[in-house]
């Protein structure tokens, strides 16, 4: 990229002495953004997994095991397990869902393409909270949705509160980062290997096994990573849809700082979050590398 | 074998195929040529069902071929742009249609080694394509669609993206492979020059339409239309009028040409530029004017040597191009030279208009 500013064959040299304090210039915001909003923060939080609770928060510097150990109790295992489980689900869900509409937008007329996919972002126009309150408002007792299936003489249902309403609101939140990624790479398939495909003797369902699938693997990969962080460290749909109880991590995490006033606990659970979106993000890496 | 009757497609406003009947024989290499945008990638994709036409039939071998789905067409096309799958190796690519018809292993693995040894990649076998060069890649496109043996191979623009001498070799090779498979062969080109050496037939298009089916040597030789005249090989092409000599030319007199039109057609006279002969005129003879044995006077104004021939363009009184001559080896002749240019009647081809 640097070369490209580089207008001659004489201009050359005088440019490379003169690049490291340019690069410095433009890379000076962003790098004191990083470093001071993200990895002192989170340098703090890392060592604070090391240290002993304070009476009111905040954290006694005293050397201790004891937040790994306590860490194992099935108790929060169970609770980080609960977390895989759901925003697996959402994010198999949401892929199930969203590869034949990212498929279906990109078979579209150019005019309409446009149009889908910004029906597809626009409930990132509204405020997010809202949206959550909108759901328990259609699926309360006396919801739109229980009066309408109690005019069919059904119901009502009790549709809060449960591990569904959570899953159901974390594939709404996050299916347009699910069908974005997968759109980008559907659309950059070359049709006509689809063709060469059919043309060879290959059933239109072996072609999407054989082709189109591979072929669209690394947004598959992207997509699934893009619903899955926010989903498995997600605490504001698990308050308000899951009925406030400590179902997810990321709940975890804000009852031991706000509640409970375990820093040093809440630290530790974070960093466990932390650690499983690192796998994730390696293994994406790693495949994308392959692909 | 294959019979298109009536065949019309558009695009929107723009005339793919208008009206296009053509029959194709069993084993013979048949070339679609024309210019860019004529249509002839339109017709393969229709032959091989990823586009359907307006109106029109296609059968083959009796067989109604528009109704069946394109992955149960006996007919394989290799695409213009090779549509070789970028996430599977060249043997993976070759295998993939026989795959798909559920050979035993051993078989696929003999017949994927087989075609992959006759175009000459047995090499390249564990390669991705993006690890060739575009003529392997093409080879590849090639072996892939004729490892499956069907009944009908259409090839589009097979050999567009190679150099000239590679280029010459593979069209030996695609007809040493059609000798040997025994498939009939469709092949479509914008290169007169191939269509003649490749093909049996030649079938010329032109803005959707078809100008001429024939053998080559008759195309060249006879051509039924203007564009056939001028689109294949090098033409002198003169307007006038038919008449009993030949043409009536516009501006030139009578020029010799073997004529079974009416007298007073509107009609071209496409004379090639190997046939003509080229005498050194007497010195200070009246230029244009009908000349003995319909000659043409004129001034060379330009001479170039190709090796074996060399090109002679002689500007005649009355005509606003020059007139092209082409002799055999090195000439006399330079510019500014007045010269004398005959031919026989039987080589000056009448073309209604
Ligand atoms: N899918 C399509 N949509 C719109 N126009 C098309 C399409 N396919 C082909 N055409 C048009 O039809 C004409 C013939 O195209 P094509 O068959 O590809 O020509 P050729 O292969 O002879 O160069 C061209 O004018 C082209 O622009
Ligand atoms: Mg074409």
């Amino acid at each position: 990229m640097t070369r490209s500013t580089v207008s001659g064959a004489t201009a050359a040299p005088r440019s490379r002495r003169s690049r490291a304090p340019g690069r410095l210039a433009f890379l000076g915001p962003g790098l004191a953004y990083l470093i001071v909003l993200l990895l002192v923060p989170l340098a703090l939080l890392l060592s604070y997994t090391v240290f002993r609770r304070g009476r009111f928060g905040g954290v006694v510097y005293e050397v201790t095991g004891e937040n790994f150990t306590r860490l194992l109790d099935p108790l929060y295992l169970g609770v980080i397990a609960s977390s895989l489980k759901l925003a697996t689900i959402a994010t198999v869900i949401a892929l199930l869902v969203g590869y034949p509409t990212a498929y279906l937008i990109a078979q579209l007329p150019r005019k309409w393409k446009t149009v889908a996919l910004v029906a597809i972002v626009l409930p990132f126009w509204t405020n997010f909270l809202v949206r959550i309150y909108a759901w328990i408002v259609l699926l309360s007792g006396p919801g739109l949705v229980n009066s309408t299936l109690e005019g069919l003489g059904l119901g009502p249902f009790e549709f809060l509160y449960n591990q569904g309403t959570i899953v159901t609101g974390l594939v709404y939140s996050y299916l347009p980062l699910m069908v974005l990624p997968l759109y980008a790479a559907i659309e950059r398939l070359d049709p006509q290997l689809r063709e060469a495909s059919a043309n060879l003797g290959a059933r239109p369902a072996r072609t999407f096994v054989s082709v189109t699938l591979p072929l669209t693997l690394p947004g598959v990969v992207t997509g699934c990573l893009f619903v899955f962080v926010p989903s498995f460290g997600n605490f504001i749909i698990p308050e308000l849809l899951g009925g406030g109880r400590s179902i997810m991590v990321g709940n975890l995490v804000r009852d031991q700082f706000l509640k409970a006033r375990d820093w040093p606990f809440g630290s530790t659970l974070a960093l466990a979050l932390l650690a499983v979106l690192v796998v994730l993000l390696l293994l994406q890496a790693w495949s994308a590398r392959r692909a | 074998m294959l019979q298109i009757t009536g065949v019309s497609r558009r695009f929107g406003d723009v005339t793919a195929l208008a009206d296009v009947s053509l029959e194709i024989r069993q084993g013979e290499f048949f070339a679609l040529l024309g210019p860019s945008g004529c249509g002839k990638t339109t017709l393969l994709r229709i032959l091989a069902g990823f586009e359907s036409p307006d109106a029109g039939t296609v059968t083959l071998d009796g067989a109604d071929l528009l109704g069946q789905a394109a992955h149960r067409r006996p007919v394989n096309l290799m695409f213009q742009s090779y549509a070789l799958f970028p996430h599977m190796t060249v043997a993976k690519n070759v295998a993939y249609g026989l795959e798909r018809e559920k050979l035993p292993k051993a078989e696929i693995r003999d017949r994927v080694g087989e075609v992959l040894e006759k175009v000459g990649l047995s090499a390249m076998a564990g390669r991705r394509p993006q690890q060739l060069s575009g003529g392997q890649r093409q080879r590849v496109a090639l072996a892939r669609a004729i490892v499956k043996r069907p009944r009908l191979l259409l090839l589009d623009e097979p050999l567009s993206a190679l150099d000239k001498k590679v280029r010459a070799e593979m069209q030996l090779e695609l007809k040493r492979l059609q000798h040997e498979v025994g498939i009939t062969f469709v092949v479509v080109t914008h290169d007169q020059e191939e269509a003649m050496s490749l093909a049996d037939r030649i079938a010329v298009f032109n803005a959707g339409r078809v100008e001429q089916v024939d053998e080559p040597v008759a195309l060249y030789e006879r051509p039924r239309t203007p564009f056939t005249a001028g689109f294949v090989g090098a033409s002198n092409l003169f307007a006038g009028r038919a008449c009993s000599a030949g043409l009536a030319a516009d501006g030139l007199g009578v020029l010799p040409g073997a004529s079974d039109l009416p007298d007073g057609t509107p009609a071209l006279l496409a004379v090639r530029p190997e046939r003509l002969r080229l005498g050194v005129g007497p010195g200070g003879a009246s230029g244009g004017g009908p000349g003995g044995a319909g000659a043409l006077r004129g001034e060379v104004a330009d001479v170039s040597f190709y090796g074996g021939v060399s090109h002679v363009s002689v500007v005649v009184p009355g005509r606003a191009e020059p007139v092209l001559v082409a002799t055999q080896g090195a000439t006399q002749v330079r510019a500014g030279t007045r010269v004398v240019l005959s031919w026989a009647p039987g080589d000056g081809v009448l073309v209604p208009q």
